[in-house]
């Protein structure tokens, strides 16, 4: 009778003490970050075997980012063309000087016209010579081949695509044209396959991602396999599942964060080799675009994507294998 | 503390390796199970621990039906128990004072509770000195302390042992018995497995025999 109430009293204290220290924050969190930095030990132990997967899950990153990236500086390139339709009227060249100025006057009129610039022969090919590294070759012609243009710019109101192509038919209309072309076409194309390709990116970065989860998965898995006596032994002792799954979930966690930081490193150095034939390229059309790298915000998301599909890809693992891990 | 009402166990292969046992363990008690090899006494063992689970009949342990307990309560009671292992369990890839640690790690302690705790154990077995030691470079009856250490360190109210002196001389396993009745002289209820006759001849504590899986008797062995 004694000896009952003393273990009563005993067994009371013992889940007290417990409770107390299942509930104080202090021990949780220092409990987390030891998990979490014992994991990080675990894989910094094995330098190749992590980097391998690691290189996997940053390459799978790398891929959609990078693509998300050019498609995002295409995107912008077109743009920057969009709001500023313009129409080129190449005249016959039977049209004399003083007829082309008098059209320009003309068409000036027109409610839908904005603005109305005369480029002659002699510009063009003062431009052209200046500008091609031709100018010996040009020299040799006896005769300018070129022919006068007139570049139309839309009114604010009449730049949407089918006011545009009706401009297009009046100007193509003119006596005096050759050929009237609206330079919005290239955009407009430029501007739907774009918008497929970044479908087409959505798809692959799903792929990707799948691929990501199963690398992440398999490595876990390996990794439960060989700490199978361990994760016996711990449940012997009344290690809950929770504990147990701990350490794995947070080494699938690391694996994400070190990827997406190579991932980071891929695409930054990508875009940073593409900088300078890209710089030589726009200048050559005498454009004013930067090549846009990596923005602060896409590291994050790389970063949060990591985590989260290194967290998911152990979860896997673990709720797949853990399971059937009991002793006996 | 401990109560078997008509308890069987078949394994998945349809082997009985317990047939309708029935008996009673008091708070604070000390008893034995004993029998030949294959008898059933680490299926007994391992059943009050829910390693293997009743597949007919009830169990009771320090007064709660543990019988159809829900898996994801199991750690906890285990937490109560401490288990000596019939092939100790160590862990090979940590030092003694890691795997004695365990225990407290599990249930959450703190860094000094752990490392008071866990010297206070190692000293009651005479590892002190091997805290630093891995458990390969242990002797059986080394390796076997280490596993008790781990078994008390977190002052369970129940100590169950399979086969403790199995690796010992005759006077350590006399010294480890001394050390289970202290244990037992402080409130804690002691079950050991153990077909050393012999010494159960000598201690004079009750016994519970097994014989293919039938209770073939439980009583104060002769001595
Ligand atoms: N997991 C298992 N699956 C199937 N049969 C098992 C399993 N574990 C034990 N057995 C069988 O159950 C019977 C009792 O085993 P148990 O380990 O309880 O015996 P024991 O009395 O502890 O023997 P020993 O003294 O050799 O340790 C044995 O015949 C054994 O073959
Ligand atoms: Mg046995």
């Amino acid at each position: 009778m004694m000896r009952a109430r003393r273990t009563r009293h005993q067994s009371l204290h013992h889940w007290s003490a417990t409770l107390r220290r299942m509930l104080s924050p202090r021990t949780w969190v220092t409990r987390h970050a030891q998990v979490a930095l014992e994991s990080l030990g675990r894989l910094y132990r094995n330098p190749l075997a992590t980097l391998m997967t690691a290189a996997v899950i940053g390459i799978a990153l790398a891929m959609p980012a990078s693509l998300y990236l050019l498609l995002n500086n295409l995107d912008r390139l077109s743009g920057s063309w969009d709001g500023q339709a313009s129409l080129s009227v190449f005249l016959k060249d039977t049209v004399p000087g003083a007829v082309a100025g008098k059209l320009v006057d003309r068409v000036r009129g027109w409610p839908e016209v904005a603005e109305v610039t005369l480029v002659t022969p002699e510009q063009a090919l003062e431009e052209f010579r200046q500008r091609s590294g031709f100018a010996d070759v040009l020299d040799t012609l006896d005769e300018n081949p070129l022919p006068t243009v007139l570049l139309v710019s839309p009114a604010q109101d009449h730049a949407d695509p089918q006011s545009a192509a009706a401009m297009q038919n009046r100007l193509q209309a003119l006596p005096e044209t050759e050929l009237a072309q609206l330079d919005l076409q290239w955009v407009q194309r430029l501007s739907a396959m774009l918008a497929l390709a970044q479908r087409g990116v959505l798809l692959i970065g799903a792929l990707l991602a799948l691929a990501v989860l199963l690398v992440v998965g398999n490595t876990i898995r390996l990794e439960i396999q060989n700490r199978r006596e361990e994760i016996v032994v711990t449940k012997l002792i009344g290690a809950t599942d929770g504990f147990i799954r701990r350490p794995f979930l947070y080494s699938g966690t690391w694996y994400g964060i070190i990827g997406a930081l190579l991932a980071w490193l891929l695409v930054e150095t990508g875009f940073w080799l593409l900088s300078e034939p890209v710089r030589q390229l726009v200048e050559l059309y005498q454009g004013s675009f930067q090549l846009q790298t990596l923005p602060f915000v896409l590291l994050l998301v790389l970063l949060a994507g990591g985590i989260l599909l290194g967290l998911l890809g152990s979860w896997l693992a673990v709720w797949r294998h853990l399971g059937a891990i009991e002793p006996s | 503390m401990i109560r078997f009402d008509n308890v069987s166990k078949r394994y998945p292969g349809g082997f009985e390796a317990l047939k309708n046992i029935s008996l009673e363990l008091e708070s604070g008690a000390m008893a034995f199970i004993t029998g030949h090899s294959g008898a059933g006494k680490s299926t007994l063992l391992k059943l009050i621990a829910l390693i293997e689970r009743t597949t007919r009949g009830q169990i009771h342990v320090n007064g709660q039906n543990v019988t159809n307990v829900n898996r994801r309560r199991i750690p906890f009671i285990r937490r109560k128990i401490g288990f000596i292992f019939q092939d100790h369990n160590l862990l090979f890839d940590r030092t003694v004072f890691d795997n004695v640690a365990l225990p407290l790690i599990i249930a959450g302690y703190r860094h000094q509770e752990i490392g008071r705790r866990v010297r206070a154990a190692l000293d009651k077995l005479g590892l002190l000195s091997k805290e630093r030691m891995y458990p390969i470079t242990l002797s059986g009856g080394e390796q076997q302390r280490v596993g008790i250490a781990r078994a008390v360190v977190n002052k369970p109210l129940l100590l169950l042992a399979d086969e403790p002196t199995g690796n010992l001389d005759p006077a350590l396993s006399f010294e480890i018995m001394e050390l289970f009745e202290r244990f037992n002289q402080v409130g804690v209820t002691v079950l050991i497995a153990s077909h050393d006759v012999g010494l159960l001849d000598r201690l004079g504590y009750p016994v519970i025999t097994l014989d293919h899986g039938h209770l073939a008797g439980s009583g104060q062995q002769s001595s």
